[in-house]
């Protein structure tokens, strides 16, 4: 199994017992967040949107990419990744 | 249920007429707080108000610069008594010599540049550190493209706190120097501002007591740039003009100004009429002009490659709400060549004496493409921003301006190099 650790952003951490990483597995990051969902019920919902794409405010990043530069939801997640997901509403 | 953020500071203090947050996509409610992206959808956070019964007199008898405002903004009534450098009240120049040589019949340049930092950020930022002060935060931080680092700096250094800058590396010299120069924690950072935006959110994950002024302060921290929306209005003698030219970055100063002039209408403080609100970007990194051209309501985020680095945000947080502004007032956003923006700041150098930062040539520039393509009406009173000092973005213009001659110090000498 491809194992990577997420970072939890702040508004996330309720899911997640107060931790800012937590390690989920998936060789994509729609397998990722699959098992994120197993772990912490409900987290899945707050980074997607009803139509399973993820929501317009929240930015994802494999390594230093950002998804939506790279395969969105399809994107590899190979083992020992860093997946950080990150509120958009941010800079400027 | 919905869960509850786990890093709550300590309550709201005062926040003056604030009263609460409201996601901007999803209409979920909240109180004031140390809150930045709605736990429901991430959707940015603005702040609602109940001004009672404010009027233009206590604005007018308020202090020379942005606190005679603070009756609209998330800050306590007194917040001019805490050391700040009070920005704001900067020139509403009217600029003849430009709008004739644009075609223009009535032309005024809000000129930022004369703020203690020399941009708009002083703004943001004052309104800022006073609503960090309230909500309980003990160091001021930002991302930076530049201009907010000096302002972040030297509102700190002011105000006797600790400040955490971070910018990109390759930020221009004269914006190193001029953050530097205050002292504070200053990081320069190996890559874009997108990565550097995306370092500070990730700290202030971790900083609990640091507050990312565009960050997880950001629904107060934007509310500063209300303030150039009011002083326009007020400056003109309590009116609208009836086309404004903005530079978009993130877009959250567009975005609020034109919440500033439906305030002012609300209020009625100004007469309530139509206004055109016109975006201004650099090809380089034009994402919101691009969105808007191809009829797109989201923001496709790009890599930025333009020598307007105050405006290179490549995924620019308050994008959509920008083509929701000018869609709904009739305006635009436009795109513009670096050697445009070079050649806009030397218009408005040469028209009127004012030497803009790299937005500011990317803001006339623009400007002089909507009247040319016939989208601006030239009858129409127009003002544009000049939102920074070209002082700090000298490389953009060294290679294309020098001094007439240089001779020797004898009248022959001047004669020779036929300068009379």
């Amino acid at each position: 199994m491809s194992t990577v650790s997420v970072r939890i952003p702040t508004i996330l951490r309720t899911y997640t017992g107060g931790e800012s990483e937590v390690k989920a597995e998936g060789a994509t990051l729609r397998a990722v967040i699959a098992d994120l969902e197993a772990s912490h019920t409900g987290i899945a919902a707050r980074i997607l949107d009803d139509n399973g794409k993820i929501r317009r405010f929240v930015n994802v990043y494999v390594g230093d990419e950002d998804v939506r530069f790279a395969d969105g939801l399809d994107t590899a997640t190979p083992a020992g990744a860093q997946v950080s997901i990150i509120p958009a509403v941010a800079g400027g | 249920m919905a869960p509850t953020p786990v890093n709550d500071l300590t309550p709201a203090g005062n926040l003056g007429p604030a009263t609460a947050l409201v996601c901007r996509e999803c209409g979920h409610r909240r109180e004031l707080g140390a809150f930045y992206a709605c736990e429901e959808c991430f959707g940015p956070l603005e702040i609602e108000y109940d001004f009672g019964g404010l009027t233009r007199a206590d604005i007018e008898s308020g202090p020379a610069n942005i606190w005679r405002y603070r009756g609209l903004l998330p800050v306590p009534a007194n917040v001019a008594d805490t050391p700040n450098t009070e920005p704001g009240l900067t020139r509403l120049v009217r600029a003849d010599n430009l709008a004739e040589a644009l075609g223009l019949q009535r032309l005024w340049v809000k000129d930022d540049s004369g703020n203690p930092t020399h941009s708009f950020k002083d703004r943001v930022v004052a309104v800022a550190l006073a609503a960090a002060r309230e909500l309980g935060f003990k160091v001021l931080a930002c991302p930076s493209t530049g201009n907010l680092a000096n302002a972040v700096a030297a509102a700190a250094a002011r105000a006797g706190i600790r400040s955490a800058v971070f910018v990109p590396s390759n930020l221009e010299q004269q914006k190193i120097i001029t953050t530097a120069v205050y002292g504070g924690t200053f990081v320069t950072v190996d890559g874009n501002y997108d990565d550097v935006n995306r370092l500070a959110s990730e700290i202030a994950g971790e900083q609990e007591d640091w507050a990312f002024v565009n960050v997880n302060v950001r629904p107060y921290y934007a509310e500063g740039s209300k303030t150039l929306g009011y002083e326009i209005a007020e400056q003109l003698g309590w009116r609208l003009p009836d086309q404004i030219v903005v530079p978009v970055a993130s877009g959250s100063q567009l975005t609020k100004i034109d919440k500033a002039f439906q305030e002012l209408i609300k209020l009625g403080f100004v007469e309530d009429k139509p206004y055109r609100v016109f975006g201004a970007q650099a090809e380089g990194c034009g994402p919101v002009s691009a969105a808007f051209k191809a009829g797109h309501d989201v923001v496709r985020p790009v890599k930025p490659d333009t020598i307007a680095k105050s405006l290179a945000i490549g995924n620019p947080a308050d994008g959509p709400y920008v083509l929701d502004v000018v869609r709904r007032t009739g305006g635009a956003v436009e795109d513009v060549t670096d050697a445009q923006v070079v050649d806009g700041i030397r218009l408005l150098a040469r028209t009127e004496g004012i030497f803009g930062e790299t937005a500011g040539g990317v803001t006339v520039s623009v400007l002089k493409k909507l009247i040319d393509d016939g989208r601006l009406d030239p009858s129409a009173e127009t003002v544009i921003i000049n939102s920074g000092d070209g002082l700090k973005t000298l490389d953009a213009v060294s290679p294309v301006v020098a001094p007439s001659a240089n001779i020797a110090p004898s009248l022959a000498a001047f004669r020779a190099a036929g300068l009379a």
